[in-house]
């Protein structure tokens, strides 16, 4: 813990294998799974203070610090967890964990199918918000923590943490929501169906056995990520960011790149389809476009939270329209329907889906007094 | 009666409302009423507010607060779903005064009103010698004020006549001395209980 940088300093992902089967919502049965994980600060005498950390679409378990082998490795939500920040690990004990179904360690379609000894690719079961969430209940049995003081999250995160109130109500005294909704629309769903085929149809692609082949399906990871990364943002912001600017001089007449957006695409699609793994991908919009608690209820919502115990913040952004604010409405609406503590905060920001991720003091504010006014 | 914070109509409001109720506060501000509400009469309070700030404070105070335009609606909140409905001292921000008392009997048994009285003598006597009033309980000036609607306790009443609504109790002060006589004239600030008519 580095006091003058508010870092929680060097970070050690840890494995912990669990010997146990873990049934799937989809019919499927893991024989045994691991879950990678990174945790801050100290789990106190009473394990009172323990927070999870539930990653969105592209994440992992490495949520703050850096990593030994590479000190630029900065985690993702560094912005918001250390010692001093908004979730304060002097105060809190944070738990970062990598979903199942990811590429980043826990069991996923990269590691080894004990069947087969070969990668699991594309037989690897799909993975939804249920599934992540009663992996992540084995996790904390392993840590001893009986219930989280907290679940936060952000977009498919923001679901996990809804999840953890109704799948173990007497588990989860606060719940975070952040940028996320009881359902996808039929639009953002359409956007995740895109992604889908640019990878399944990618001749890398290989049914999804692309391990064995030496290849990935980069131009498909490439397109998807291009595709998300118009939908994270708002159209205010590409207009401020990049607007009509050219990356040469003059227009080029041909297919090479002429404006600055088009480079950046290309670039962040490129950097993606580097290191992400398509299968972790194509699950996990699957897990996004599946969750619907509401759905065993007839579409009811409220009548799907009425198992809920924990107390929630709600926390939207006004240009997010990949998860837009009257989504996070609905969520809040039904919680106040059941009589549930519920605050509801929709945060001015420019920035699209992507503001979760950002540092906006009013944001972090809201989430910094949210969070000292949990009991530990 | 206890104080709450300095704010006399705040006691009034709490006067009305029983343990245990399921209580909406439009334009809650930092929250202080529902804090009171909760702590002293176990309300299960909600606030609801659009500026930032307020939400803030709200938070820190503990109380659950839901940041949405009060002139969008309170289409999100069901009929009939909280004992009493309260807006303290903001009706006159409030554009659609017609469409937001509906709506406060909607989704509440009763609604709960304070506002400043602009019938108040010293407000008249501003107008006379020619200028809009500008007092303790009416601090702004013409160009800056939040104020959109301008009305005293007779205006309202009649609004309430017209509208069905029907006045269940209703009480009137000037600095934190009760006024029974003439308070169209005496009262600076007004709260009223409300009750579907009929």
């Amino acid at each position: 813990m580095d006091e003058t940088t508010n870092s929680v300093g060097l970070a050690l992902p840890r494995r912990a294998h669990f010997d146990t089967s873990l049934p799937l919502e989809g019919g499927a049965v893991l024989p045994s799974f691991d879950l990678v994980y990174e945790t801050y600060g100290e789990l106190n005498a009473a394990r009172s203070n323990a927070v999870l950390v539930c990653h969105a679409l592209s994440g992992n378990h490495h949520v703050a610090g850096w990593h030994a082998d590479n000190p630029k490795n900065i985690g993702w939500w560094d912005n918001l967890v250390g010692p001093g920040k908004p979730l304060d690990t002097r105060k809190f004990f944070v738990v970062g964990v990598n979903n199942l179904g990811g590429c980043y360690g826990s069991t996923g379609p990269v590691t080894i199918n004990p069947a087969t000894g070969k990668p699991w690719g594309a037989d690897f079961p799909v993975i939804v918000v249920e599934d992540c969430v009663a992996s992540q209940a084995h996790l904390a049995d392993r840590l001893g923590i009986e219930s989280w003081a907290a679940v936060i999250g952000g977009s498919l995160g923001g679901m996990q943490a809804l999840e953890w109130t109704l799948a173990y109500p007497e588990r989860i005294r606060h719940a975070l929501v952040i940028a996320a909704a009881p359902k996808l629309t039929a639009q953002n769903i359409a956007f995740n169906e895109v992604a889908r085929q640019a990878i399944l149809t990618d001749p890398d692609f290989h049914g999804g056995h692309y391990y064995e082949h030496g290849v990935v399906p980069a131009r498909g990871l490439r397109l998807a990520r291009m595709l998300g990364h118009i939908t994270y943002l708002s159209d205010d912001q590409m207009a401020e960011k990049f607007g009509r600017k050219l990356r040469r001089e003059a227009l080029q007449y041909s297919y090479e790149v002429d404006f600055e957006i088009e480079s950046y695409l290309r670039y962040q699609g490129d950097k993606f389809a580097g290191f992400f793994d398509a299968n972790t991908y194509l699950i996990t919009t699957k897990a996004l476009d599946y969750f619907d608690p509401a759905g065993r209820y007839g579409g009811d919502l409220p009548a799907a939270l009425a198992r809920a115990r924990a107390k929630f913040l709600v926390v939207s952004f006004s240009t997010d329209w990949r998860f837009a604010p009257e989504r996070s409405r609905e969520i809040v609406y039904g919680l106040v329907h059941n009589g549930l503590d519920a605050s509801y905060a929709e945060i001015e920001s420019s920035a699209g889906h992507d503001s979760f991720l950002l540092d906006d003091p009013r944001y972090h504010a809201v989430l910094r007094t949210y969070f000292e006014g949990i009991r530990t | 009666m206890t104080n709450v914070q300095g704010r006399f109509d705040f006691n009034v409001i709490a006067d009305w409302i029983r343990p245990g109720e399921k209580v909406l506060d439009l334009g809650c501000g930092d929250g202080s009423l529902l804090r009171y509400l909760k702590d002293e009469k176990g309300v299960r309070g909600y606030g609801v507010d659009n500026d930032p700030d307020n939400v803030l404070a709200c938070i820190g105070n503990g109380v659950n607060v839901v940041q949405i335009d009060l002139e969008a609606g309170l289409s999100g909140f069901e009929d009939g779903f909280f004992d009493h409905v309260v807006m303290s001292l903001s009706l006159q921000t409030v554009r659609h005064t017609e469409q937001m008392l509906a709506e406060m009997l909607r989704v509440g048994r009763e609604a709960v009103v304070s506002f400043p009285n602009f019938g108040h003598s010293s407000h008249r006597e501003a107008i006379a010698a020619g200028h809009m009033p500008v007092s303790k309980s009416l601090p702004y000036q013409w160009y800056n004020t939040p104020n959109v609607r301008f009305f005293t306790m007779a205006d309202f009443e009649e609004l309430c006549a017209v509208l069905g609504i029907a006045i269940r109790e209703r009480v009137a002060f000037e600095g934190e001395r009760l006024v029974t006589a003439d308070p169209n004239l005496n009262a600076s600030i007004a709260a009223y209980r409300l009750g579907r008519g009929g």
